[in-house]
């Protein structure tokens, strides 16, 4: 059966005023069941554009080449019906900012039956109540919690309900959308925790994407690392935040600093310049001109993503000189 | 987001205060344009406006005033459109496009004073109610409310039989029973800009009260108040038609009003004489319509929010 | 005679007024101070009232009780005295993007406090406004500067419009910043500027600063001392490395045990939330989530008691590690540290 999804060569572009925008570009990412896979980088590097493809939720005039396969089947072809059926019931998504993606009207228990209600036709009101009451214990919140308004909870117990939602029709695949931007750190952790503990528990393939590296390493397997549209370096998450071999994702580690470390006192590191314009990349490698490491030969082609040691590749020329 | 220079191309050398601002209105200017153009209704309405205001300006030279003088009429009554009358003669033999013609310079003339007083008056409220707090802002909101619910007709009868029938009586009168809506809107907009980050951060700065309704509110909510403005021209122009239709307009001066009013009188519509009724009708809908649809044009340019794709 | 601290928070309690009705207590006591040419982070959740220290700080916020003094003149809530000290303090607001007006252009955006205060008819060196503008601007790392002068917000990328607010406070030459959560809504790689930006503003100017933040990394990084805040007050205080390295209260030590990479603490995710501050708990504040009072080790220490009923004195503002726990308290009588 392979992967449980599996991106090959995908590109995404949107047209704006000012011509094509390429926000996402050649990209190929696989999850395995039981698999957490982080997806890492700025605003506008293209991992929400990522994110949002891979349930075909990009906007109708994006212009989107490449495979997207989950559980096998080809979501970029599929019919409007299959594609029903496949968000929620194989996978759903965890948006960021809970708040906004609550409906304030609603009572969460009506929200997470909902999806149950819409895609499951033969379970009836009182079998999706139970499942909500168990899906809200899953996530840490009291059964009774089902009878609150979105207004009534706190910021973490929102995103609590916005994970049972995503749950609630058992998909395979959970992609998970910035699940902590915008909570506390403890709250946070706390969110992470239950992440980590669901997919152990459910066997569920899951996608982070955050913009901080240090979430990532602390929930995922593997963690990819985008630039400007395109992943410039996966590895497995320890040697990620250890020993980054990708420039960029070097100073991504470098910039959440390890407290006790004497080399970090009075030394905040990070990179001069803004990210590019996706519309007007420069020659060669997109991260040169804000590469610490970059030479003359950098502008002539972008470099591919080669594998450098088994299960770890990086797109930087420069990767593996002494 | 972009990397490249949109404003300007930075001058050589340094620039003094003024020449910034300057550079900065022109530019603020050019951009508004730009988005302007690319909008085919609001066009169309400018370019109609355009049109009206040419007639009141050159009202002179287009039509003889003498034209509008009863004693000095040639026409007969009630002529139907000829070679000598293109739309016609009213009940006193004057030419009816005369009669048009200078009737767009005082229908124009009331509705934009009306609407510079109504302006004034509800930007003054509005931005007042929305930036004071405690009793002030909520008798001054009262105050708006109850004009609001005042029906306007009734109201501007009596204000318009009190003041005496004369154009700028009925400007003010217009004025003042029309300034609720736009007091309410910046209101709303200016409790909305109240809240945001660069009030607070203009109060760190050390800024007062006043500096930050002049520099930071009303700048802001400009636009609005802008757009507004071309919307309250409209129903200003047709409460000028309606007083002058109700015969409380200024007797001595013609408005397309007053031309509907006295069609109405000799019973143009009943004889058939739809040259006397058909023209001033035609063009009250037109201005009303290109004064609407430039006002929504700025409205998509200034409110973002309209303005996304 | 030691100088008076240049800004100083002497008991400062918030009090709010909810919906409801009822008094929330966003702040309940804090002393602290902060030095010319020196680091401070204050630090906590939200929720902890360290916003509204800043707030306070800035005279934004009048204290309930308590009071605010720089250079140990306290605060004047009157019009023109408020600008006077704005003049010395100025903050730097939590939302970049937000908080430059976006009808303005980076010019006058700068120009703005110059105006304010008068400040280049008064200049030393007889510099032009554009003169002192494009020198702040240049001082934020914004060059050349005069590329900027008729940007507009919109069209700055948000490290840009971060260093823009930083150049406005800067054109003042005040003796103190505030910087609200300065870099938390910049992307990972641009953050690292703007501290270092931070920094080269003391070092070479002089300034100190005041950096409120939830983030333990970036106070290490940058500050000299850190003051933990737990709903409305400090709870622990001292050198970074001291707070830091050897936390003595639980709260401290379980925020630092979840910054992800901390792998030399077992992680400690404290359940819940910080609590309404309408309701703030009896004895210890912080009772009801302490994971030392929940394991146990408080009883054994024989303080339990005390954590649910006797309240803890506020922290004097002096430059020495100490924390508000009664735990922390008998553990350094017996042993130096609660780290076992």
């Amino acid at each position: 059966m392979g992967a449980l999804l599996s991106i090959e060569n995908l590109s995404v572009a949107y047209w704006t005023a000012e011509g094509w925008l390429p926000a996402v570009r050649e990209v190929d990412l696989a999850v395995q069941a039981g698999e957490v896979v982080g997806i890492a980088g700025e605003s506008g590097c293209g991992k929400s554009t990522l994110a949002s493809t891979v349930l075909r939720l990009q906007p109708a005039d994006a212009r989107v080449s490449g495979e997207v396969l989950v559980d096998g089947e080809d979501v970029l072809s599929m019919r409007w019906g299959q594609l029903r059926a496949l968000r929620w019931a194989k996978a759903s998504i965890v948006f960021q900012g809970a708040l906004h993606s609550l409906n304030p009207v609603h009572r969460v228990g009506d929200q997470i039956a909902e999806p149950i209600l819409l895609h499951e036709p033969d379970v009836g009101r009182d079998e999706a109540d139970e499942r909500v009451g168990d899906l809200l214990e899953q996530v840490g919140l009291p059964r009774t919690r089902s009878r609150a308004y979105p207004h009534q909870l706190s910021g973490g117990q929102r995103q609590r309900v916005m994970v049972a939602m995503a749950l609630a029709c058992r998909p395979r695949l959970v992609i998970a959308d910035e699940p902590t931007t915008a909570l506390d750190v403890m709250v946070q952790a706390q969110i992470l925790d239950l992440l980590s503990q669901l997919v152990r528990e459910l066997g569920v393939g899951m996608v982070i994407i955050s913009h901080d590296l240090s979430v990532l390493a602390d929930v995922c397997d593997r963690v990819a690392v985008m630039y400007a549209g395109r992943i410039v370096e996966t590895a497995r998450a320890e040697d990620l935040f250890g020993s980054p071999l990708h420039p960029y994702s070097a100073a991504l580690s470098d910039a959440f600093p390890r407290i006790g470390d004497p080399a970090a006192r009075y030394a905040p590191s990070g990179l001069a310049g803004d990210p590019p314009d996706l519309r007007d990349l420069p020659a060669g490698c997109s991260f040169r001109p804000r590469c610490p490491r970059a030479v003359a030969e950098c502008a002539q082609q972008e470099p591919p993503l080669v594998e450098i040691v088994a299960g770890r590749s990086a797109a930087c020329i420069r990767v593996g000189e002494p | 987001m972009t990397t490249q220079d949109r404003a300007a191309p930075p001058p050589a050398g340094r620039l003094t205060a003024r020449q910034v601002t300057r550079q900065r209105r022109s530019a603020s200017l050019r951009r508004t344009w730009r988005l302007f153009r690319r909008n085919r209704s609001g066009l169309l309405g400018l370019a109609i406006l355009a049109g009206f205001v040419f007639v009141a300006l050159a009202a002179p030279l287009l039509a003889d005033p003498n034209g509008l003088e009863v004693t000095k009429a040639t026409g007969g009554v009630l002529e139907a459109p000829s070679g000598r009358f293109l739309l016609g003669t009213d009940d006193n033999g004057r030419s009816v496009l005369t009669l048009l013609i200078w009737g767009t310079r005082v229908s124009l003339l009331v509705g934009l004073l009306a609407t510079a007083i109504s302006m004034v008056i509800g930007t003054l409220l509005g931005l007042m109610s929305g930036f004071f707090e405690g009793w002030p802002a909520a008798a001054l909101f009262r105050l708006t409310e109850w004009f609001l619910v005042i029906p306007f007709l009734p109201l501007a009868i009596v204000l318009a039989s009190v003041l005496g029938r004369s154009l700028l009586n009925i400007a003010i009168v217009i004025g003042v029973t029309s300034w609720p809506g736009t007091a309410l809107l910046i209101r709303s907009q200016t409790l909305s800009i109240k809240e945001r980050p660069y009030l607070e951060r203009a109060r760190v700065l050390g800024a007062g009260r006043w500096r930050q309704m002049t520099r930071h509110v009303l700048p802001n909510v400009m636009p609005m108040v802008f757009a507004n403005t071309t919307l309250t021209v409209a129903i200003a122009i047709l409460s000028e038609t309606t007083l002058s239709f109700l015969g409380l307009g200024d007797p001595t001066r013609v408005s397309w009003g007053s031309m509907l009013e006295s069609a109405f009188s000799v019973g143009a519509m009943t004889t058939g004489a739809w040259w006397f009724i058909v023209p001033p009708g035609v063009c009250v809908v037109l201005v009303v319509l290109s004064f609407t649809l430039v006002g929504q044009a700025l409205e998509e340019i200034f409110n973002p929010r309209l303005r996304r794709r | 005679m030691s100088e008076p601290p240049l800004l100083e928070a002497r008991g400062v309690c918030v009090d709010f007024t909810t919906r409801a009705g009822a008094t929330a207590r966003a702040l309940d006591g804090v002393d602290l101070t902060v030095e010319r040419g020196e680091v401070v982070a204050l630090v906590g959740e939200s929720g902890s009232g360290k916003t509204t220290l800043a707030r306070a700080f800035m005279g934004l916020q009048r204290p309930t009780a308590g009071e605010v003094r720089l250079q140990g003149q306290p605060m004047d809530y009157s019009g023109r005295a408020l600008r006077r000290f704005r003049r010395q303090v100025q903050m730097i607001l939590q939302d970049a993007a937000g908080s430059l007006n976006p009808r303005q252009t980076v010019y006058e955006s700068v120009a703005e406090g110059l105006r304010l205060h008068r400040v280049v008819a008064s200049d030393p060196e007889g510099r032009t406004e554009a003169d002192v503008v494009a020198g702040a601007l240049a001082d934020s790392g914004l060059r050349p500067p005069d590329r900027f002068f008729l940007r507009y917000p919109h069209e700055l990328s948000g490290g840009q419009q971060q260093r823009v607010l930083i150049a406005g406070a800067l054109a003042l030459r005040p003796q103190l910043l505030i910087a609200d959560e300065p870099v938390s809504s910049l992307d990972a790689s641009i953050r690292g500027e703007i501290l270092a930006l931070l920094l080269r503003l003391r070092d070479a100017l002089g300034v100190g600063v005041l950096v409120v933040t939830h983030d333990l990394g970036l106070a290490w990084n940058i500050a000299d001392r850190i003051a933990v805040m737990y709903l409305g007050r400090v709870v622990e205080t001292g050198r970074i490395e001291e707070v830091l390295e050897a936390p003595k209260h639980p709260y401290t030590r379980a925020l630092l045990s979840v910054v992800p990479e901390m792998d030399r603490l077992e992680p400690e995710v404290l359940t819940g939330e910080i609590p309404d501050p309408t309701r703030i708990p009896g004895g210890c504040r912080f009772h009801p989530r302490c994971p030392r009072l929940a394991d146990g080790t408080a009883e054994r220490a024989g303080v339990a008691d005390d954590c649910l009923g006797t309240p803890l004195e506020v922290l004097p503002a002096s430059g020495a590690h100490q924390a508000a726990c009664h735990l922390a308290a008998v553990l350094s009588r017996s042993a130096p540290r609660l780290v076992d």
